[in-house]
């Protein structure tokens, strides 16, 4: 799932400033279930910016309400009358559902009140891990499901590198070696061979550096044209 | 002969080549680095330029390796992968070797958290090994790493990092393996202060014979001061220290001279065991004390080739 954030108070606090009537939006997916951004979050973004305000007199009023999800216009639409009232939107969805919001209806002054980080996982309460970056071109086959190019700080295709130091990362003691796990599981399951093919330079094309990516599948669009 | 730097009659004399290191500054006034070079040139076969090392910002390595050529003095220049796209390291080799650089060290290079750029983005499109096979191919198959033809033919010596001190320790001889696969000449190991591990890791090169493919060069390091060796220990990545080697430094009266008897017993050890080619010794910052180290090691003169 998509992993967020909330950004400090101050700085949400100060894109609201100007505004006066201001609704804090949550989003009740993925950023609701890493506790970032869904309902309680937004609940709680509101009552604390009702304080911040009040104490810099700071009038106006801010609501709080939340979508199932931002990121998809059907869901947008049920509450898209009611949006309208307000001077500015803070976003507590991740970044797409904020840009889905300003491109379907232009009009809103949407800001993001969360900084997104990652997709990735809980591997324990209250613990998100970074598991994908999308690279576009998917390589797990190759190395037993561990994601080199996300979990090695320098996204190498023919690791370990020489910084590896009892399964830890050269930048820091906190970050497992993704190179070092990968060894421990082709080790295990008798594929150590693998690594003595030198793995070629990655087409980053398919990821971010090719350009903003669009997938189109035309099985299951829908021809406007009818 | 590929390329016909010094560095690669040396090897192939099999005589025990030995290679000197040249930090480049801060600014771009590299007179000291100049002289630096001056003050060890009768004692070692070529220097290796870094490449703004642990990621702190400095001259480029292949200007000063330029400027190394004009006074007629033989550099490795590094390459890292961590700051250049392949467009760019391509590029970069081609304008080295219009400048008369003949020998390269492919490494990946500390990330940039370690440096005073931390908010930098790292590039890292490809990956050491990957940078080796690219030149590798640039020069002898005469295209890019993309495909393209070059319009003129590439020469130039290639080597390759290795450090036996990492884990997982017995992966260590397996990427040995890869790295020349992929196209290394020679090979300049990290810093060794734990002989034991690096004998160890020996054997191994040696039971795949490996020692006989490539020209192996232990990396080695003058201990300055108690401080210094704990600094590496403790920060310098892929780096281990023993702890009876922070022994002898902080029992010794005269820690610079235990220092220098250290790093010279290292090398006088390297010659002693098979398949090590050479030695690669990093004084940065200490530059002067080459010359009495590889004198004191029993390698001057250098072969005149
Ligand atoms: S230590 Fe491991 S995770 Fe870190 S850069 Fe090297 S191979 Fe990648």
């Amino acid at each position: 799932m998509i992993i967020a954030e909330r950004k400090p108070l101050e700085e949400i606090a100060a894109m609201a400033a100007p505004y006066e009537r201001i609704c804090v939006l949550g989003c009740n997916t993925c950023v609701g279930v890493c506790m970032a951004g869904g309902e309680k979050e937004a609940e709680e973004t509101a009552a604390l910016l009702r304080i911040h305000r009040k104490r810099e007199n700071q009038g106006g009023v801010v609501e709080v309400f939340s979508l199932e999800r931002q990121c998809e216009y059907e869901f947008i639409d049920q509450v898209l009358e009611k949006l309208k009232n307000y001077d500015q939107i803070v976003s507590l969805a991740c970044g797409v559902g904020v840009q889905t919001m300003i491109e379907h209806v232009p009009s809103l002054r949407v800001v993001p009140g969360l900084n997104t980080t990652s997709m990735g996982y809980p591997t324990e309460q209250g613990v998100w891990a970074e598991r994908c970056v999308g690279c576009g071109n998917c390589v797990l086959h190759l190395t037993m499901g561990v994601c080199p190019i996300t979990r090695c700080c320098k996204s190498i295709l023919n690791g370990p590198c020489g910084g590896s130091a009892e399964g830890k990362c050269e930048i820091s003691d906190d970050i497992d070696c993704a190179w070092h796990l990968i060894h421990e599981r082709l080790s295990a399951f008798g594929r150590i061979s693998d690594l003595e093919e030198i793995q070629p330079p990655k087409d980053w094309s398919s990821s971010h550096h090719g350009g903003p990516r669009t997938s189109v599948r035309e099985d299951v669009r829908i021809d406007s044209g009818e | 002969m590929i390329a016909g730097s010094n560095l690669e009659k040396v090897i192939n004399s099999g005589k025990f080549v030995v290679s000197g290191e040249l930090g480049p500054p801060k600014g771009s006034d590299i007179t000291q680095l100049k002289h630096h070079a001056e003050e060890m040139k009768d004692h070692v076969d070529a220097y290796n330029i870094t490449d703004n090392q642990t990621a702190i910002v400095r001259t480029s390595s292949i200007a000063c390796g330029s400027t190394l050529v004009q006074m007629g003095l033989e550099p490795i220049i590094q390459i890292t992968v961590r700051d250049r796209n392949r467009i760019c390291i391509q590029s970069d080799v081609l304008g080295a070797q219009a400048l008369g650089i003949k020998n390269i060290l492919c490494l990946s290079g500390d990330h940039q958290n370690f440096g005073n750029e931390p908010a930098s983005k790292g590039v890292y499109d490809i990956d050491s090994m990957q940078l080796l096979k690219g030149l590798k191919d640039m020069r002898d198959e005469n295209c890019f790493i993309g495909g393209d033809e070059l319009e003129s033919p590439s020469s130039y010596y290639l080597g390759a990092v290795a450090n036996p001190f990492a884990d997982p320790f017995e992966y260590r001889v397996d990427r040995l393996e890869k790295k020349i696969k992929a196209g290394a000449s020679f090979i300049q190991t990290q810093c060794i202060f734990d002989i034991e591990r690096f004998e160890k890791w020996m054997e191994m090169v040696r039971a795949r014979g490996l020692h006989k493919k490539v020209a192996i060069m232990g990396g080695v390091t003058p201990i300055k001061s108690l401080g210094a060796a704990r600094y590496m220990k403790n920060n310098v990545s892929g780096i281990t220290i023993p702890d009876s080697l922070i022994e002898r430094i902080k029992g010794a009266e005269k820690k610079k001279v235990e220092g220098l008897n250290v790093c010279v017993e290292t090398i006088q050890r390297l010659q002693e065991i098979e398949g090590v080619a050479g030695v690669h010794i990093m004084a940065i910052a200490w530059e002067e004390v080459v010359p009495e180290i590889v004198e004191r090691a029993g390698l001057y003169p250098r072969p005149k080739l």
